[in-house]
């Protein structure tokens, strides 16, 4: 292989499993932009249906049509209960209070998960094989090719609905203002039980995608922490900065492992995109596209 | 507080605290057992905590303990966090009659950091297989037990079997050897011995290091894909097997190639790949399976009566029998103590006795139901490791079989090795060091 090949690899390596990155953080984009909620437990939403998955696969023979559709409602369900057990007693509290029980709520998951369908790693085979497409001097692998398509097109149906869906407006405008909302008459609950039902749709299809890639048990739930940094670069609040920070932090990582971790023993593929993730605090701290709050003091 | 509130308080106290002390009968052995059976890594660390378990009391059940002594532990979860395991070993190391007996930290971060430890409370440490490969010199190490066998024992056995594959040591000059490794100290361990077995045999070692966790990747494999290496050996842990092991089949590597470690070759490391990880190989120190006369005990007298520790079906599970291997190594080193003191609970220190004398022969393996199960090992004062050799398994789809005779590690390279870091490392502890002549 070529070095030119070997960089171009790299490259498509790092756009593609940076775009499954992005996937993973518009669900933690979902509820910021419509409660002004952070949620540390993203994920750990994506462990809960990677079991759910998973389980109806493996222990129960479902077959997959029906499989990741019920690990879909599964989430749909447990967002919507999530909402009304936990979340909707927090409105209007500080937001301090919010991240405290979705940190504490995250811990109780990676629990329950194990303790529910067993903590060994269960398969979530794809019918799709392991072979990879042969691009001309590319390699993609069909997985990675997967999660990137349902990426962007989950990217872009979230983007329009909150654009254009009337939804979305009421969504975007809780977000500015829960008390200006409620007094437009919006019912803030109702939207905040869907924030986190959209955020169990994305949930879901990020365990289908990365179980598929890693085999669910409580592991699976690290990847929330590939969030962060794809977010804090973004903007905590925008859409397209979930892609453009998936992208940079996949690609970033790439290189740093293809071409720094040889030279200095390992280590840089990880905290680099924390590295940009602080310089991005200090340059441009709501992020690349995220909302500059401007308040009257 | 007044002084009837104290006593109120302290009466509280007492009342609350009294159920949570476990029922430990002055005429029992006690082990502390530190598990994972909770935390990212414990798909690993539940069946090796059940074969433990299971063990432990099949001899309670079948036996009545050793000796007519029963058994006693207590599990502490450690989510093999190292400060969790060190207050695990603060908080069990004086339960029991005479405290603890022995503490296998299963970890190798825990066990640097009870090293300093075992010296100052004479608690051994019995790190089967992990920790600290220059604890392998008791004479320096007169606490700490690794048998049987290390990780620089177990790379030099792994290449003399790529040798053998390849028709002959001499046949490694010119092959390219990849070492995938976790970016830890654990991970970093066989990476001395395979350079210098590099120079030696005159092959191409690459050294490629994943970062914890390991879920991606992709830059790792396209480096392999550039080197296109003869073989591979990987020193993984946790999801970072799995992962491996997935892109490894992905990306049409030789997976009968493609050796593990024996902390990455278990059933939970290949299941997620399903056919891709057909033909992987590990290095292991114990049979897989339930063939062997201890798990048709196991069967018949615990899980056939609801006492097993775990699910039936995980029994015989690689990590599973390492739990098993674990306790019986432990309770033969009582057993070889109590021929010595006496068919008695015992002192740390007399256990310390038993495993430096442990001799676990072909003979008594046949006794134990465990013939073919796992190699002899005979302990000296010089020796805490016992040069156990290694077998590698490989995984066919369903199943891990036994797939090479048992490897010899190459002892003319380790052991030096071992002594050269024994004085270093006992130095920096301010150890003397024993002449062992004097103690037999």
């Amino acid at each position: 292989m070529v070095e030119w090949q070997f960089t171009l690899l790299l490259l498509s390596n790092g756009l593609l499993i940076g775009l499954m990155y992005s996937l993973i953080a518009l669900g933690f984009v979902l509820v910021y932009k419509a409660t002004d909620a952070i949620n540390f437990a993203q994920g750990e939403f994506v462990m809960i249906a990677g079991f759910v998955v998973a389980v109806a696969l493996g222990a129960y023979g479902a077959p997959l049509w029906l499989a990741v559709p019920l690990g879909l409602a599964a989430m749909v369900a447990f967002g919507f209960g999530l909402e009304r057990v936990m979340l909707r007693r927090l409105i209007g509290r500080p937001i301090i209070a919010v991240v405290m029980a979705t940190i504490g709520l995250a811990a109780i998951l990676r629990g329950v998960g194990p303790l529910t369908w067993g903590a060994e790693t269960k398969p979530l085979v794809l019918p799709i094989s392991d072979e990879p497409f042969i691009l001309g001097p590319l390699f993609v692998p069909p997985i990675q090719l997967l999660g990137a398509s349902v990426s962007i097109v989950f990217l872009g149906v979230f983007g329009w609905f909150f654009l254009k869906s009337r939804k979305g407006i009421a969504m975007r405008a809780i977000a500015d203002s829960q008390q200006v909302a409620m007094a437009m008459g919006i019912n803030v609950e109702r939207y905040f039980a869907l924030a986190w039902a959209m955020t169990g749709v994305v949930s879901a299809l990020g365990g289908v995608i990365w179980g598929s890639m890693l085999g669910v048990d409580v592991h699976l739930s690290l990847v929330g922490f590939k969030v962060f940094p794809v977010v804090i670069l973004g903007g905590l609040d925008s859409i397209p900065g979930a892609i453009l920070g998936g992208l940079i932090v996949g690609v970033v990582e790439n290189v740093a492992a293809g071409y720094v971790d040889p030279y200095v023993g390992g280590g840089t593929k990880d905290f680099a995109p924390y590295v940009l993730m602080i310089l991005a605090l200090m340059i441009r701290p709501y992020g690349i596209f995220g909302k500059r709050i401007i308040e009257r003091v | 507080m007044d002084r009837r509130g104290l006593v109120s308080v302290l009466l509280a106290a007492a009342i609350v605290g009294a159920p949570v002390a476990p029922a430990l009968a002055a005429g029992e052995d006690f082990i502390p057992l530190l598990v994972y059976r909770t935390g990212p890594y414990a798909p690993s660390g539940i069946p090796i905590a059940n074969g433990f378990v299971d063990y432990f009391a099949l001899l309670n059940e079948r036996d009545g303990g050793i000796n007519g002594v029963k058994l006693a532990w207590e599990e502490c979860e450690t989510q093999y966090k190292t400060d969790l395991g060190v207050e695990c070993y603060e908080k069990l190391k004086g339960k029991g009659a005479a405290g603890a007996l022995v503490v296998n930290p299963y970890s190798t971060g825990i066990t640097y950091q009870l090293i300093p430890k075992a010296a100052v409370d004479k608690v051994p440490i019995l790190s089967m297989g992990y920790g600290m490969s220059a604890s392998s010199d008791g004479r320096w190490f007169p606490w700490v037990f690794n048998f049987p066998t290390n990780y620089w024992s177990q790379a030099s056995a792994v290449v003399r079997y790529i040798g053998h594959q390849e028709g002959g040591l001499d046949k490694l000059k010119g092959k390219k050897i990849v070492h995938i490794y976790h970016n830890s100290p654990y991970g970093k361990e066989a990476n001395p011995t395979l350079d210098e077995l590099s120079k030696k045999y005159q092959f191409e070692l690459t050294l490629l290091a994943v970062d914890h966790p390991g879920q991606e990747q992709g830059a790792t494999w396209l480096q392999v894909r550039r080197i296109n290496p003869d073989w591979i050996f990987m020193s993984g842990w946790g999801v970072m097997n799995q992962v491996a092991v997935k892109e490894a089949a992905s990306k049409g590597f030789k997976m009968d190639h493609f050796i593990g470690n024996w902390w990455s070759a278990n059933d939970a490391d290949v299941i997620p790949a399903g056919d891709g990880a057909k033909g992987y190989k590990g290095a292991t120190f114990h049979a897989p399976g339930t063939k062997f006369r201890v798990h048709a005990d196991i069967f018949k007298i615990l899980y056939d009566k609801n006492k097993g520790a775990g699910r039936r079906e995980a029994v015989g599970e690689a990590l599973y029998n390492r739990g098993i291997v674990n306790a019986m190594y432990t309770a033969e080193a009582i057993r070889t103590a109590m021929g010595k003191f006496g068919n008695k609970p015992l002192t740390s220190e007399q256990m310390r006795w038993g495993l430096e004398h442990l001799d676990v022969t072909e003979q008594r393996l046949d006794q134990l139901g465990m013939k073919g199960f796992t190699h002899p090992i005979r302990v000296t004062c010089e020796d805490h490791e016992g040069s156990g050799p290694v077998l590698i398994q490989q995984w066919d789809g369903a199943k891990w079989e036994i797939v090479s005779d048992w490897m010899a590690p190459m002892r003319d390279v380790v052991r030096p090795k071992i002594e050269a870091a024994a004085v270093e490392e006992g130095k920096k502890l301010g150890y003397p060091m024993r002449d062992c002549s004097k103690e037999k």
